[in-house]
């Protein structure tokens, strides 16, 4: 291959999938075959981390950014004055494979701008895949983006093929989307994605009766949405992804903070802040739906359409449930335990192991690695010592907020002054 | 009085020191490494000559008593190298034999909250070598690595490349403790390699390593950089994520 040609077209086809924030390797289960290339169980691998510190684990790039459609947050649309470029579907595979054997990624994430047409699109992306696997005996992770409207059939292959498929929602309600990509509608992006669920489905049933059915799509499916560019509340954000994890068993669903790529009035202004520290928060409610055991409206709910931004999600339920606490470490379950602000799981995981043997004092939660300025509002242990006065919500918060460094301090400064 | 033990830096040689303290009901002793041994002003030094027999007897009554969590724990411990190790593993293993219950997991004994943020070091420093080794094809098609890890991670992972590179020969090498691990298609073995005088291991000299492998970098520095976001930026977050002292292993992070 064309050593310079080939990095024009990576350096532009690299920069146009940038966009998509997922580069997860993990929760595949494909192992080795025939001594071939690869490996792809277990646990991810981020084998670099770029200078705004997002993880590199797989070669992410669009097969093409040539599109036919015209989505005003997409740096690749239609009516954007940009160099296009395609690569071919040899040159995708011989990149994947060198890159691979020199350790530099863990896989292939591929995504495309949509050119002719939706399958003509999905066909491509689906033959790489297809090549990398039965030519290349290619054992590596490989993600392919589901393309809104491809047919159930090329669905069915991708996912023969593909680790993770996901489809992008990108614009988390009907009325947004509807302003800002007028071609496309949500019933495509929910057509693929459905498809593949009831495949997943399938293939397992299948799979504990007939050892030798195939894999399909073992890391599952994600999407992402972005934040910030629509004006969506919390709240319909947090809705919208609650309604994806649970009607098609979603793996991630990413927030992408909208990074102001044109002049469209419709959107945020080029030069305006990239919404990072709401993006963190929403990523934090995520969590505590998927691994705390919180029900999506104890966290957003009417009442509270946004999250607060100086303080965490937990923390804010927590001074909102004020009659809940405190809680006795030594005593109480792994449930209430994880509600408990500045407790990890892992602090949790360490705390019911550790009081098998004695009662827990200060000294020993704080050896565990528990963050006490905040947790020990809300907790009782083997001490006299403990948070007597009976402190309204808001003088909690204010005493957290002083004692506390927040890698956000300047972003949250003004709600900071009000306490300082 | 206090009696130094030395070994000879093995694990086996470690378990057959902790059999002679128990055969000979030893209560203050300071196990040392060989090659650093501080001696002491009173009581003399004895050397530990590494027997299988008796590291397997300890290492079976370790099973005993221990998950293979607890097990990993001394194992990753031992790895890490640091100053004193063997005697906080010797505490760790009398608590273990004194005590009826499994002790692995009581995060509010001190000796074992230490061991498992120890352990916790050596399998992130384990993973950072699974994430940085960066392989350049030398001109006779093997895939050369070198690494300098804080700890001693090399024997960790074998598995993981193996499995992984199956169909290439490769070389890791730990140019700090100076063995690596080479794999020839069939299994892993340790090997010393002697380097040409003022080998730089941060370059890619085109007399020892294919024509095609700088190309294959700056695809990979070029890839690299396009796929950062710029309003983004976040050298803090880059830092904490790829410590400095990794950089100079790192094609990414090499001036072109």
């Amino acid at each position: 291959m064309s050593f310079e040609r080939i990095k024009e077209k990576l350096s532009i086809l690299a920069d146009a999938a940038k966009y998509d924030v997922s580069c997860a390797s993990s929760g595949s289960d494909r192992t080795n075959k025939n001594k071939g290339l690869g490996d792809a169980k277990g646990m991810g691998i981020c084998h670099t981390y770029t200078e705004d510190g997002r993880c590199v684990s797989l070669l992410k790039i669009l097969l093409t950014n040539h599109c036919i459609f015209d989505c005003a947050y997409c740096v690749t649309r239609k009516s954007n004055d940009i160099k296009r470029a395609a690569f071919k579907v040899q040159e995708v595979v011989d990149l994947t494979i060198n890159f691979y054997r020199r350790n530099y990624i863990e896989g292939l994430f591929l995504s495309s701008g949509i050119f002719k047409n939706a399958d003509y699109t999905m066909e491509r992306l689906v033959a790489v895949a297809k090549r990398l696997r039965l030519e290349e005996n290619f054992n590596g992770y490989i993600h392919l983006k589901s393309i809104p409207g491809a047919s159930d059939e090329l669905m069915r292959e991708a996912g023969l093929y593909a680790d993770r498929l996901s489809v992008n929602i990108e614009i988390p309600t009907r009325e947004g989307l509807k302003r800002l990509a007028p071609d496309k509608k949500r019933e495509d992006f929910i057509k693929p994605m459905k498809k593949v669920t009831q495949e997943i489905i399938q293939y397992k049933a299948e799979k504990k009766i007939i050892k030798s059915t195939p894999k399909y799509a073992p890391a599952g499916q994600s999407t992402q949405m972005i934040i910030g560019a629509s004006g969506e509340n919390d709240y319909q954000i947090m809705t919208a992804s609650n309604f994806f994890y649970k009607k098609f068993n979603l793996k991630r669903v990413y927030y992408s903070g909208y990074v102001p790529i044109s002049y469209d009035s419709r959107l945020p202004q080029i030069g305006s802040e990239v919404p990072m520290l709401r993006e963190n928060r929403l990523y934090q409610t995520d969590w505590l739906m998927r691994f705390y055991g919180f029900h999506i409206h104890e966290i957003v709910n009417e009442t509270h359409q946004h999250l607060d931004l100086d303080i965490d999600p937990k923390l804010s339920w927590a001074l909102r449930n004020i009659h809940e606490f405190p809680v006795d470490v030594n005593r109480a379950n792994k449930r209430m335990l994880a509600r408990v602000p500045g407790l990890g799981m892992t602090s949790v995981y360490k705390i019911l192991n550790a009081r098998k043997f004695r009662q827990l004092n200060w000294e020993h939660l704080k050896r565990l690695g528990v963050a006490l300025n905040r947790a020990k509002y809300f907790l009782i242990c083997n001490s006299n010592d403990f948070e007597r006065r009976d402190l309204a919500p808001d003088k909690i918060k204010g005493l957290i907020l002083q004692n506390s460094k927040s890698k956000f301090r300047n972003a949250t400064s003004n709600q900071l002054n009000l306490f300082g | 009085m206090q009696k130094v033990l030395s070994y000879d830096g093995t694990f086996e040689g470690f378990l057959s020191t902790v059999f002679k303290v128990y055969e000979e009901k030893l209560s203050q002793v300071d196990i040392q490494r060989e090659s650093n041994v501080q001696g002491s002003f009173f009581g003399a030094t004895e050397e530990i000559i590494t027997n299988k027999t008796h590291a397997d007897r300890v290492w079976k009554g370790l099973q005993k008593k221990l998950t293979s969590y607890g097990r990993n724990q001394l194992y990753y411990s031992f790895l890490s190298e640091m100053d004193s190790i063997e005697n906080t593993l010797l505490d760790y293993i009398r608590q273990v034999f004194d005590t009826t219950e499994n002790i692995e997991k009581d995060f509010s004994n001190s000796t074992v909250l230490k061991l498992s943020k120890i352990t916790r070091s050596v399998g992130r420093e384990k993973h950072r070598m699974e994430a940085f080794v960066r392989f350049k094809l030398t001109k006779d098609g093997l895939y050369f690595a070198n690494v300098a890890p804080d700890f001693n991670v090399l024997p960790l992972l074998a598995k993981h490349f193996k499995s992984r590179y199956a169909d290439q020969k490769w070389v890791i090498y730990d140019i700090q403790r100076n063995y690596g691990l080479h794999y020839n298609l069939e299994h892993v073995e340790t090997i010393v390699m002697e380097f040409p005088k003022h080998f730089d291991f941060t370059k890619t000299s085109e007399d020892f390593f294919a024509k095609e492998e700088l190309e294959f970098q700056e695809l990979w520095q070029n890839y690299f950089k396009s796929t950062n976001i710029e309003s983004r930026k976040n050298m803090l977050l880059h830092v904490r994520h790829v410590p400095k002292r990794y950089w100079k292993y790192l094609s990414e992070k090499q001036p072109f």
